[in-house]
């Protein structure tokens, strides 16, 4: 049994004040008027450069709906459009750091839930730490879901179609208000998080239920409730996915959004699971655990971002291609302001780990399966930071205090809720009738 | 004196094969080679062969396929008859990259499957026509056989392999190392 060390809670908590402090800093220091708005960013750019680059994405049009009605208006309304941005700016960051932390424990939750449908021999030995993992899927999502809520109170202008003065001037919201309305926007968050976390409940009930167990009926619930569940997730995973993140930019769409989305929760999920299995492995734990159980991790790490890039591939050439302007504004913006993140995404989630992982052997070191792991990490919180920012701050990102604070406080929040479910329960799933397949797993 | 001598000790089963191989190797006798109707998973290192070199060839050959690719597309489409590639006549293989890698990532495992393929008959030496080398065409149905040389040690190694569990062994002189 794996104890919470002190250490470890310490390290826990501090990470979640350092966060707090870094996302206090950027919601006090949010402009309150157009005035401290422009002199911000005056001061930021030294004046120059900053007008033409501003207007020249407002030239893209669509991308803020808040842009659409700009012609026509006063000079104004830019300097309004720059302030609501910059206020978005730590909701922004917030939102970022408590959707990516969500994802992984939702995408370990797919994973657990895939390798009890298909009763897994291999993993077993693992199921307790993705248990660990999915148990901060109630804490994750009830906190990405309050933030939901105070958009729809209008505490921030993430989702500009709950504003009713952006949607009284735009067309193309007006005919989506039946789907995306504030109540039953949040009917439907809590709908889904309800799902997810019933099953989570049930799954590591019956799991816990089975190691004292004499037959295999807890074992068979489990089965039956997990193939219920991936039906019930592939569904409210893909409208989770145009809710939360594709409705910030409410006149464009993409019809394998909730692939792409899966994709990286999937990836970002396997990825930790090895992590922290790695982790317990080097204090000790999990003796059960050998290489070829890495060995397997690491190939899911490779095979699914390669998968993502495939996702994010077609989705990107299609639009490109096409070149249709109410499309291709999406990825015209993230090329022209977000160059970096953009491309340096595609190289931490594709090219790194299609070099480092590719070799058989280097999938059974734990420093490869680490090194990878990390880079795979920040380039899928890039990715989320690029699905949101774009459409939430405009050319105003910037990865200071607000975005690292919120990363380091979701980061040992995380810990702390996943490590504290990891000491409750054995690590090793005794009853599991696959454990001794698991045990023996070689290749 | 009798080295064309060979014994074959045939098996019905790849677990009891597998177990046998290892016993047979622990009295340090040299297996020669064993036949098997299908990959044996294991059987390699059993043996205590060398890694296959193949992946190594692998990637070199999808990074020929991948050049190939680049070359073959910038030629085509950018050199000889510059296209208009989707609204984007930029006539330049860098800004129209997207839309070429289909065609990088087909050639790249064309080439890395088929020169594979190629590689591993040139290794083996299999051509068309070839006579099969298989003592026994059994091993091409659902038994699997082990060829171990003799060294005036028949004796002994009847007994081992009727041990490891061998449903038929025999001893026959070695084809092919006559002339």
């Amino acid at each position: 049994m794996y104890t919470f060390t002190n250490k470890l809670r310490n390290f826990s908590i501090i990470l979640m004040i350092v966060g707090f402090l870094g996302l206090t800093y950027g919601f006090l220091t949010v402009p309150d008027t157009l005035e401290e708005a422009t002199t911000m960013v005056a001061d930021a750019h030294h004046g120059e450069a900053n007008g033409a680059s501003n207007h020249y994405s407002h030239g893209q049009g669509h991308q803020d709906a808040n842009l659409a009605h700009t012609e026509g208006h006063g000079v104004d309304e830019h300097g309004k459009h720059l302030l609501h941005q910059l206020q978005n700016k730590p909701w922004a960051a917030l939102y970022v750091a408590a959707f990516f932390f969500m994802m992984i424990a939702l995408g370990t939750l797919a994973f657990y839930a895939i390798n009890r449908a298909a009763q897994a021999g291999w993993s077993p030995a693992l199921f307790r730490v993705m248990e660990g993992i999915t148990a901060y899927l109630l804490p994750g999502s009830l906190i990405v879901f309050v933030i939901l809520l105070l958009s729809g109170m209008h505490f921030n202008h993430l989702f500009i179609w709950m504003d009713s003065e952006v949607v009284a001037h735009d067309k193309l919201i007006q005919g989506k208000t039946a789907f995306l309305n504030t109540p039953f926007f949040l009917a439907r968050a809590l709908f889904y998080i309800a799902g997810w976390v019933t099953y989570r409940y049930f799954s590591r009930k019956f799991s816990l239920a089975q190691d004292q167990a004499s037959d295999v009926s807890n074992h068979k619930k489990n089965f039956r409730i997990s193939a219920a569940f991936l039906v019930f997730y592939i569904i409210t995973e893909s409208m989770m996915s145009w809710d939360w993140v594709m409705s910030i930019d409410p006149h464009w769409f993409s019809t394998l959004f909730g692939w792409y989305v899966f994709a990286s929760m999937f990836v970002s999920g396997i990825t930790t699971i090895a992590l922290i299995t790695i982790f317990l492995k080097s204090k000790g734990y999990l003796e059960k655990v050998n290489d070829s159980h890495i060995h397997d991790l690491g190939k899911f790490m490779f095979g699914i971002s390669i998968f993502w890039t495939y996702l994010w591939f077609s989705q990107f050439m299609l639009i490109w291609y096409s070149n249709i302007p109410e499309e291709v504004t999406y990825f015209i913006t993230r090329i022209e302001d977000y160059n970096l993140p953009f491309f340096g995404m595609l190289v931490m989630n594709f090219i790194f780990p299609l070099l480092i992982l590719m070799n058989s052997d280097y999938k059974r070191l734990n420093y490869f399966i680490v090194m990878a792991g990390i880079v795979i990490l920040l380039g899928h919180y890039i990715d989320v930071f690029n699905m949101i920012m774009p459409s939430a701050v405009g050319d105003q990102w910037f990865i200071g205090l607000a975005e690292i604070g919120g990363f380091l406080f979701f980061f040992g929040l995380f810990i702390f809720v996943v490590f504290k479910e990891i000491s409750k329960a054995p690590l090793h799933a005794a009853g599991d009738p696959y454990m001794g397949e698991s045990e023996r797993f070689h290749y | 004196m009798n080295s064309n001598q060979v014994i074959h000790a045939m098996y019905n089963d790849d677990d009891v094969l597998l177990s046998a191989v290892k016993s047979i190797r622990e009295k340090k006798y040299h297996i020669e080679e064993v036949y098997t109707p299908f990959p044996v998973h294991g059987l390699d290192k059993a043996l205590g062969l060398a890694d296959t070199r193949i992946s190594i060839m692998a990637f070199i050959y999808g990074c020929i396929g991948f050049s190939v690719a680049i070359l073959m597309m910038n030629y085509i489409m950018i050199e000889d008859w510059p296209q208009n590639i989707g609204g984007k006549p930029s006539f330049s293989y860098l800004e129209n990259m997207p839309a070429f890698v289909p065609i990088m990532f087909e050639l790249t495992v064309f080439f890395a499957a088929h020169l594979m393929v190629i590689t591993f008959y040139l290794r083996s030496k299999l051509w068309p026509f070839k006579e099969a080398e298989n003592p026994n065409p059994f091993t091409t149905d659902d038994k699997f056989l082990i060829e171990i040389e003799l060294h005036n040690n028949e004796k002994e190694l009847n007994l081992l392999l009727k041990e490891t569990g061998a449903i038929d062994i025999k001893t026959t002189e070695k084809k092919g190392d006559h002339e």
